[in-house]
């Protein structure tokens, strides 16, 4: 049994432990129509990447912890000081300036409403969300743009409020850690390992 | 950026005049394992110097630099695909440069073709665009397509782009659908059209003759967009050779057509929707301000542009594609389109991007009977026939082929040359493609000027290419 491939950053160096391949062995592919002749090769190839967040990694671990961040503009000479980014941008949009980090959470609980959403029924390879899938675009008072996510339970409408779940057990770091329920929806009624 | 500066917004000035001098296409196909990719792209080159009465050698000696469009290196499995393409060509020492901006791979080759020209830099360009989707199974091939969108924020959910569409789809469909059933069969009818169109082009990978019902009826990938609703995925090959005025009049002595005018406008917008911000809607010359005054009131909660409804890429790729080539009305100056259908909803809201119909009313382009090649309302032919190809739905989006496709797809229709290519018995044969029994001549009739809209992810880049017959130009210093 091999080890998944494993990485830590110690004095600015990433420290690798595992495997970070495998190896699987190609295969003819042959043509049953003409005397299984040789038409080409299988090429298997599975890999881990080593991915960092930079400045959004305190956005990823925040939702581990059950908190929503934003950025918000905050240059007085930006001609747009003061818009708010979800998703959450390291730099604004209009000036560069560095954004400041702001907690959100409490804003997403009291006035998220669907702006948009669909129901996917089919996915793509990797996929880990259970189907079907309902994705929806979230917006906020006072935040200038639109957030995509899911809905873990209930059926999505436009206008619908909603309440944002946080998977603080176990959580992947990743924006599957962030989903979301009508508001109202009681604790106990969570998927496993969210909470609210 | 929410807005724009005058400096932003300067119509794009080509140094000299740059034509469209001939164009190529292989078949297309969901899987064509007996071919390589190089294969596929010697048959694009070959068709383009066939189609001017040259052989591919003769051609290759007035190509000077070479553009080539090829999304997805990882569905190819080859970085720096196009080196390889190109030494199997045969044209180095030649410069060669390879452009990727995903669904729009093909525009954009384009784009960087006439820049060439037009800049003093090359006489004679070949623009070649490919790719090949059927390296995996279409699971795989969908997570591979959803790779282009964000990786930390959109990827992740489903790893399915036609999701990404979706949203846009509900939310068009219920503020200016006005969440009427009769929209949907709109919609609908554009995979009826399309289909159906693809059934008379012998390249075309899914003729279909079908009805709205079957639309309706057909699996949902993502509610409300169903299979039917969807692009293909596609292997092939399509080229262009681009040039300036001398070479393309030298190309062209002994062709059955003449070489025609080609500009390329190109716009973008954020990669993820989430990111788009409220703003003023960047006007059209077919516009005025005060018709969308009232926008949000005549279509409840229609008033944020873009939002999920508008592609301002697309607007933005109209506005300088527009300005550069004269078109002050595309339903006044254009006779045929082709644009990037790569979803039912996509086609509708370009519509309106492109100023073919304001903004809300996309759907009467469709109900008017306009976009077709023959009014059903009228019996009469459609004011500007759209997507004759069969476009994303019906042909093919084989992605870095695609915008060169439509392209060529155009052309023949300004070159009269529509009904020679597709009707050909030959060709149908070689493809082992049954041609039908009620085969129909498509040619618009006397077209003489026509665009083609390549658009990539959710709108992140648009690319407007306009063909014109130099005789028939809209303006004296275009
Ligand atoms: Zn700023």
């Amino acid at each position: 049994m091999s080890l998944f491939g494993q990485v830590h950053v110690k004095n600015k160096k990433y420290k690798i432990k595992g495997d970070f391949h495998h190896l699987t062995p190609n295969m003819p592919i042959r043509n049953a129509d003409d005397g299984w002749k040789l038409m080409g090769v299988t090429n298997p190839r599975d890999m881990t990447y080593i991915h960092m967040y930079g400045g959004e990694a305190p956005f990823f671990e925040a939702l581990g912890e059950g908190k929503l961040l934003a950025t918000r503009c905050d240059n007085p000479d930006c001609e747009f000081k003061g818009t708010v980014y979800q998703p959450f941008r390291i730099h604004c949009a209009d000036c560069l300036g560095r954004n400041t980090v702001i907690d959100m959470t409490e804003n997403a609980k009291t006035t998220a409403t669907v702006h948009t959403f669909m129901v996917c029924e089919r996915s793509g390879a990797f996929n880990v969300l259970d189907k079907p899938i309902k994705f929806i675009n979230i917006e906020f008072e006072g935040v200038d743009t639109i957030l995509m996510s899911y809905l873990s339970i209930g059926e999505p409408e436009i206008g619908m409020k909603v309440v944002p779940i946080f998977r603080t057990k176990n959580p992947t770091y990743t924006i599957l850690d962030l989903s979301w329920v009508p508001a109202g929806t009681k604790a106990e009624d969570l998927p496993e390992g969210f909470s609210l | 950026m929410i807005k724009f500066s005058e400096q932003q917004l300067k119509i794009p000035r080509l140094m000299k005049p740059v034509y469209l001098v001939t164009a190529g296409q292989s078949k297309f196909g969901r899987a064509i394992p007996e071919k390589r990719t190089e294969e596929l792209c010697v048959d694009a080159l070959t068709m383009a110097a066939d189609m001017i009465n040259m052989s591919p050698a003769e051609l290759k000696k007035y190509i000077h630099s070479c553009y080539y469009g090829h999304f997805a290196d990882h569905f190819g499995d080859q970085l720096l695909g196009e080196a390889v393409i190109h030494d199997r060509l045969g044209l180095d020492p030649l410069g060669n440069i390879g452009i990727k901006t995903g669904g729009a791979t093909g525009g954009s080759t384009l784009w960087e073709a006439v820049k060439a020209v037009a800049s003093g830099y090359s006489d004679c360009v070949l623009a070649m665009g490919w790719e090949r989707m059927d390296e995996v199974p279409t699971d795989e091939g969908n997570f591979l397509i959803s790779c282009a969108a964000d990786k930390d924020w959109e990827s992740p959910l489903g790893h399915i782009y036609t999701g990404y569409y979706a949203v846009m789809a509900q939310k068009y469909w219920q503020v200016f659908g006005k969440s009427e059933d009769s929209f949907r069969k709109t919609l609908a009818e554009i995979s009826v059209k399309h289909h159906g169109y693809a059934r008379m082009n012998p390249f075309a990978q899914s003729p279909m003759k079908i009805t709205v019902d079957d639309v309706l009826n057909s699996p949902v990938v993502a509610f409300p967009l169903r299979v039917l609703d969807c692009c293909l995925m596609s292997v092939g090959a399509a080229c262009a050779i681009i040039c300036d005025e001398d070479t393309a009049m030298k190309l062209t002595k002994d062709s059955p057509h003449k070489p025609l005018r080609i500009w390329v406008g190109a716009g973008s917008h954020t990669l993820r929707p989430a990111d788009r911000r409220d703003m003023d809607i960047p006007l059209l010359p077919n516009e005025t301000a005060d018709q969308y005054k009232d926008l949000g009131k005549r279509f409840p909660g229609g008033d944020r542009y873009p939002g999920f409804t508008g592609f301002l890429g697309a607007r933005i790729a109209a506005y300088y594609g527009y300005g550069m080539a004269g078109v002050k009305d595309p339903n006044e100056d254009l006779d045929v389109l082709e644009l990037h259908d790569a979803f039912t909803i996509s086609d509708v809201q370009t519509y309106e991007d492109i100023g073919v119909r304001p903004y809300g009313e996309g759907r009467d382009y469709v109900e008017s009977g306009d976009c077709y090649h023959t009014n059903p309302n009228t019996g009469k032919p459609g004011r500007l026939p759209s997507n004759i190809s069969g476009g994303l739905i019906g042909c093919m989006h084989a992605v870095g082929a695609t915008g060169i496709m439509q392209t060529f797809e155009v052309a023949m229709h300004i070159w009269n040359r529509w009904a020679e290519i597709h009707g050909d018995d030959k060709r149908w044969k070689e493809f082992s493609r049954e041609k039908p029994e009620d085969w129909t001549d498509l040619q618009v009739k006397g077209a003489k000027r026509g665009m083609a809209i390549s658009h990539a992810g959710v709108g992140s880049h648009v690319t407007s290419t306009i063909l014109m017959d130099p005789d028939h130009l809209l303006k004296k210093d275009a």
